[in-house]
């Protein structure tokens, strides 16, 4: 009955359905929480990050069905990533993996992309040495 | 369209239209297609019909027949009453509540716009009205008090007698949505003393689109739909026939079925309530629980969000619903329970489970078996918990504790 849900696409069914990465993660090297101030619902991505490069992400969500596919989406996307490239990364790029999002909907994305640099900033902060790289100057050199 | 088997706890929303409904109405689909006002015998015939039925649903509420009159929906009712109290009276307020439906809110925010003054109830943490508040709101400009008889939400019932009594006491007009109650409580106008009492049929097993407004006899009125000289000049448009029909044919069914709802129907919803209050922790019910509709749950489960929960029982073919519109474009929790002071955490959290004659005791068990795992994966997702440090902004505990006081003291 997966697609009796109209709202939704396939894709993002699966992704609410079977999430990917979901949990905390042990050693995070950065955790990031936010709230959405449109619905008040709250996403956190842990990650671990060696070398530079984001080599594992999970996510909690208290959230919509759309919240959880998102940041489901939104941590598959940015693993392999350096730094600076995960900084760059938009809630867009989720919506296109997702297939698209209803327009009421599309916040939740943004929650997943903040989430994400929240992550990345207390990752930053941890990591004084690498504030130059977060402000997108120079690749990173281990 | 391909149906599965569906394990309904919606009728709060919709209901099923029942067999005898449908069998009563086709008849005026197939043959009896004729418009009631025509001068020859294929239309005129039908006309008896029409009348038929507004027989039968004066008798739903204990009125004349000369004081119902056929609208197309319980939205159209409700507008209809404040529309005519303002233009009757020549008056420019309005008193009702922050937790009537969207039928009420939205219109009174559309008056807002016009001029008119409004003024929207608080509601206490348990869902019920302060009736020396609603008393001292009413003004000498104010054409009309609008007062829901249940809640939609969280199936509270309110005083509507005693609120007609203040009104009339006030020489105010006053307008009821019992929309929620036929079928669940009985209605007798007469003693119930409001001027306006406002029906929708689909919620008691006959279709959408067909509604009811009681205009108390002697009571002025003004038409809101303005056409042809239908419902004796109040109501413009020709009669929805087989509606008609079937809205008659139901308020039979529903006073034969009231004994069934408050028995039947009222224990399957205790068990459901309690079973999920005790088995499931971190849960709470939204409102008080008494004087309450037989059929209706409305429950936040902590730290998930309902649209999750409500895509999850879909998937094994389970129907209810949240009051937050979250899917239907508004991302704001439910004005009701907002109204009533639930933390949004809690609000987006909640549930609302609404039984009906159709359902059964294995509907239940069905259900009571597949929520605890779907609520226990919703929040091994969650972030939230109750030794989560965010719980301070949101207050969990304390919000429960205050809400499970203020529940203890009504109790007594
Ligand atoms: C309390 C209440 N009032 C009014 C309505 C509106 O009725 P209708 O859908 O017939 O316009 C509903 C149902 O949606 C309701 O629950
Ligand atoms: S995150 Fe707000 S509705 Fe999805």
């Amino acid at each position: 009955m997966s697609d009796t849900y109209t709202l939704y696409n396939p894709t993002v069914m699966d992704h609410f359905m079977n999430p990917r990465n979901m949990g905390d993660l042990k050693d995070a090297d950065g955790v990031g929480e936010v709230g959405a101030a449109a619905c008040g619902d709250i996403m956190k991505i842990s990650l671990k990050i060696r070398e530079g490069r984001i080599e594992d992400a999970r996510f909690k969500t208290f959230g919509c069905g759309s919240a959880i596919a998102s940041s489901s989406m939104a941590t598959e996307l940015i693993k392999g990533r350096t730094i600076e490239e995960a900084l760059n990364f938009t809630n867009q790029e989720v919506v296109q993996a997702l297939g698209g999002l209803p327009p009421v909907k599309i916040h939740c994305s943004v929650l997943a992309e903040e989430a994400l640099k929240a992550a990345l900033e207390d990752y930053v902060k941890r990591h004084p040495e690498h504030a130059q790289v977060a402000a997108g100057a120079e690749p990173v050199t281990a | 369209m391909e149906q599965q088997k569906v394990y309904y706890f919606d009728n709060n929303a919709t209901t099923r239209v029942a067999p005898e409904v449908v069998d009563a109405m086709v008849p005026f689909l197939r043959e009896y297609w004729g418009n009631p006002s025509s001068a020859y015998a294929f239309g005129a015939q039908v006309h008896g019909h029409v009348e038929q039925a507004r027989e039968k649903v004066a008798t739903l509420i204990g009125a004349d027949p000369r004081e119902i009159l056929f609208t197309s929906c319980g939205t159209e009712s409700n507008n209809s009453a404040l529309q005519s109290a303002l233009v009757t009276t020549g008056k420019r307020h309005v008193v009702t509540t922050k937790v009537e439906h969207s039928a009420n809110i939205n219109f009174g925010e559309h008056l807002e716009k016009q001029g008119f003054e409004v003024t929207y109830l608080p509601v206490e943490s348990d869902g019920s009205l302060d009736l020396h508040v609603l008393e001292q709101s009413i003004r000498p400009d104010t054409a009309i008090v609008s007062v829901m008889y249940a809640n939609n939400e969280t199936g509270v019932i309110f005083p509507i007698e005693e609120v007609a009594a203040i009104c009339r006491s006030k020489g105010v007009l006053s307008h009821t949505d019992a929309v929620q109650v036929p079928g669940k409580l009985p209605i007798q106008v007469k003693s119930l003393g409001v001027d306006f009492l406002s029906l929708s049929a689909h919620k008691l097993h006959a279709p959408k689109g067909i509604g009811m407004l009681y205009v108390k006899r002697r009571t002025r009125y003004s038409p809101y739909v303005i056409g042809g000289h239908q419902e004796r000049g109040r109501r413009g448009g020709t009669e929805s026939v087989a509606n008609i029909v079937a809205f008659g044919r139901a308020a039979e069914l529903a006073m034969a079925t009231l004994e069934d709802e408050n028995t039947r129907v009222r224990a399957l919803r205790d068990r459901l309530e309690s079973w999920i209050l005790t088995h499931i922790p971190n849960t709470i019910r939204n409102g008080a629980r008494e004087p309450r509709l037989p059929n209706t749950a409305n429950i936040a489960f902590d730290f998930v969000e309902a649209e999750a929960v409500l895509m999850l029982l879909d998937q094994v073919g389970i129907c209810a619903s949240s009051g937050s519109a979250c899917t239907t474009g508004s991302l704001d929790p439910s004005h009701v329970l907002s109204a009533m002071g639930v933390v949004p955490m809690r609000a987006r959290g909640s549930v609302r489970f609404s039984l009906g004659i159709y359902n059964t005791s294995e509907d239940v068990d069905y259900l009571l078996q597949h929520l605890p795992r779907i609520i226990q994966r919703l929040r091994d997702i969650s972030p939230l918990n109750p030794e989560h440090p965010d719980n301070d902004r949101y207050d969990i505990e304390a919000a429960r504790r205050k809400h499970e006081e203020e529940m203890a003291s009504v109790k007594e």
